[in-house]
């Protein structure tokens, strides 16, 4: 068996969940920690077919709490450790990664997103934006990215460990049900053939030497004394959020000068915005799109310029507001119009979009 | 002249530089940590452990010892300490946390570890109560027993009965697992339970569980007498002291 799970590259055909675990098996991490739950189990799945040829391990846990645990103890041991999870997953997953966010542990979660509140449907939705962002006790201290295609799943779960890794902050890879399970080309890759160098992993605790003698102890803890003593603690790691923030955020933008109607979208719906939009330009109307695909750190001065150049915008989403509130916020003082298309837990067709836009553009909806 | 100061002898393995360390007087955690400290120190193993430790009293123990530690969240330690150890098991791992930690919010926790063999080593502290937050019913209350959730006295036909976790964890535990009942009340027969339970791990047998029988003076509202006489006398009616498995099969 050969040492790379990828020579080089090469294009294949595969559902997103397999484009998951090659891309983890590609990024070299060691360790999965996981709970079954659709739409995301072909990602263990092919990570316990993979795994054990290349010595990678894998516990499947009890729960979501356990498996985001674990997973903060594999990391703690200084290995790039990763889960997955969706939907009610994803609300007990929010538990661990809050402890992850105090203590800035680089963990890597894939989220697969199904429909909410609740059970609701295993197959797909875009509602988990809040949780995956903001979820938690605390201030959305995590980096997260929307993925819309397979080739994104591959590309930046490898990112995600790099993200984590060299910035501390709990990385979420944000992709959803239709993605998860469907089958396209996607090219998979050692990422060293392409230049990129995984960002390297060291212990927390467990490192060389005797604690007290001849090192410090490491003692790591997310509880606080007083007020004073962990706003010291969160000033510094806002303050650090916020400066490598313009590193890490990342958005496409097609055609947004001086737009008529700038479509607001992101994930597998950007897909269907960005075939509508491309359309209707080709038919000479004004229309560009932003995608963020940041939601954490967003790219706030990106779509501002964007948008106010815009005569209007349009917010699409399977989900009714998540992405919507967080453009609101960071549009925040500009007056240009804000129009919905909100779909909570179903998917949205290229021909919804360019519908609306039509409508929008005549001025024949408010 | 200076006066001249009788210190008390520290394991090496504590960090002298918290303590006295932050527990109650009375408190049954110096004396558990105190166990766990020798045992280290006779294992030479501080270079090897990590140490887990829960929320509630237990997360005083957070620069507790000149071990690698992290404080961890509301019952979820074991699978903090499983998870290290499973992504690098050179590590010695030990978990420790309170009843309600172990038996209540995190128990599915404990029970998939256990039934796992996952090879950790959990040391649970049991002294009846919920006490960082104030003195209220855990599950290990004794019947009859007034609690601040419990103010006339623990109902067992409304709350039902304490937990036994020794027993359960021994009942569902696998061939290689170490069990335990110790009680800082028999300090060198703790000890001798925490050191057999360590040991374990490092022979790679698997699951390794020492509940330690411990005091609250502060939420039992009892004077010393009291105190020594609930822990020593009155828990063990209950909670029966001694080994529940061991690999072979030689309970004490």
């Amino acid at each position: 068996m050969g040492s790379k799970p990828i020579e080089g590259e090469r294009k294949v055909f595969m559902t997103g969940n397999e484009a998951v675990a090659w891309a983890a098996l590609a990024a070299g991490a060691d360790i999965m920690y996981g709970y079954p739950i659709t739409p995301q189990n072909e990602i263990m799945q092919y990570w316990t077919r993979l795994g054990p040829k290349y010595n990678k391990k894998f516990l499947q846990t009890e729960d979501e709490l356990s498996a985001g645990f674990t997973t903060i103890g594999g990391v703690l041991a200084g290995r790039r450790a990763f889960t997955a999870t969706a939907g009610p997953g994803n609300v007990l997953m929010q538990e661990p990664m809050s402890m992850a966010e105090a203590m800035r542990i680089p963990t890597v979660v894939v989220i697969q997103q199904r429909g909410g509140p609740s059970t609701a449907t295993v197959i797909y939705s875009q509602q988990e934006v809040t949780l995956t962002c903001f979820g938690g006790n605390g201030e959305g201290l995590r980096v997260v990215y929307s993925t819309s295609s397979h080739q994104d799943l591959f590309d930046y779960t490898i990112k995600a460990f790099n993200t984590a890794w060299k910035y501390r902050f709990p990385t979420f890879v944000l992709s959803d049900g239709y993605q998860a399970k469907m089958r396209e080309s996607v090219v998979i890759y050692d990422p060293e053939a392409r230049g990129i160098r995984m960002v390297p992993t060291e212990p927390f605790l467990g490192k060389a030497g005797t604690p007290g003698e001849d090192r410090p102890a490491a003692h790591l803890r997310n509880t606080y004394n007083i007020e004073e003593e962990l706003l010291e603690v969160l000033s510094k790691d806002i303050e650090e959020y916020e400066r490598v923030a313009p590193e890490i955020i990342e958005y496409d933008a097609y055609n947004t000068e001086n737009a008529d109607l700038l479509v607001i979208a992101h994930g597998v719906v950007f897909r269907s915005a960005a075939m509508a939009v491309k359309e209707l330009a080709n038919q000479g109307y004004k229309i560009g799109y932003f995608r963020p695909i940041t939601l954490r750190p967003f790219p706030r001065e990106q779509l501002r310029q964007a948008a106010q150049q815009a005569k209007q915008l349009l917010v699409v989403e399977s989900a009714y507001g998540q992405l919507l509130k967080i453009v609101q916020d960071n549009l925040y003082g500009l007056n240009v119009p804000i129009k919905t298309l909100l779909r909570p837990g179903v998917g949205i067709t290229p021909e919804e979009i360019a519908e609306k836009a039509k409508a929008l553009l005549a001025g024949k909806e408010a | 002249m200076e006066a001249k100061q009788i210190l008390p002898k520290m394991p090496k393995s504590w960090n002298p530089a918290s303590k006295p360390h932050k527990f109650c007087p009375g408190c049954g955690h110096g004396l558990v940590l105190k166990a766990l400290g020798q045992v280290i120190d006779e294992l030479n193993i501080q270079d090897r452990v990590v140490f887990g430790c829960d929320i509630g009293c237990s997360l005083l123990s957070w620069d507790f010892f000149n071990v690698d530690t992290v404080q961890t969240h509301h019952g979820r330690t074991t699978p903090v300490i499983v998870g290290i150890k499973r992504a690098n098991p050179e590590l010695i791992t030990i978990a420790y946390m309170g009843d309600g930690g172990g038996y209540a919010i995190g128990s599915q926790h404990l029970v998939n570890a256990a039934n796992r063999n996952d090879n950790i080593t959990a040391i649970l502290v049991n002294n009846t109560v919920y006490a960082m937050t104030g003195g209220q019913m855990a599950p290990t209350t004794m019947p009859d027993q007034k609690t601040e959730t419990t103010p006339y006295g623990r109902d067992i036909k409304e709350t039902g009965y304490p937990m036994l976790g020794p027993e359960m964890v021994a009942a569902i535990a696998h061939e290689g697992a170490y069990v335990a009942r110790g009680s800082i009340a028999k300090f060198r027969q703790l000890k001798t339970f925490i050191k057999k339970a360590i040991e374990n791990q490092m022979a790679g047998r698997g699951f390794s569980f020492v509940e330690a029988l411990s005091t609250c003076p502060t939420n039992w509202r009892t004077n010393a007498e009291k105190t020594w006489d609930f822990v020593e006398n009155i828990m063990p009616q209950y909670f029966p002291i001694g080994e529940y498995k061991v690999p072979g099969g030689k309970e004490e």
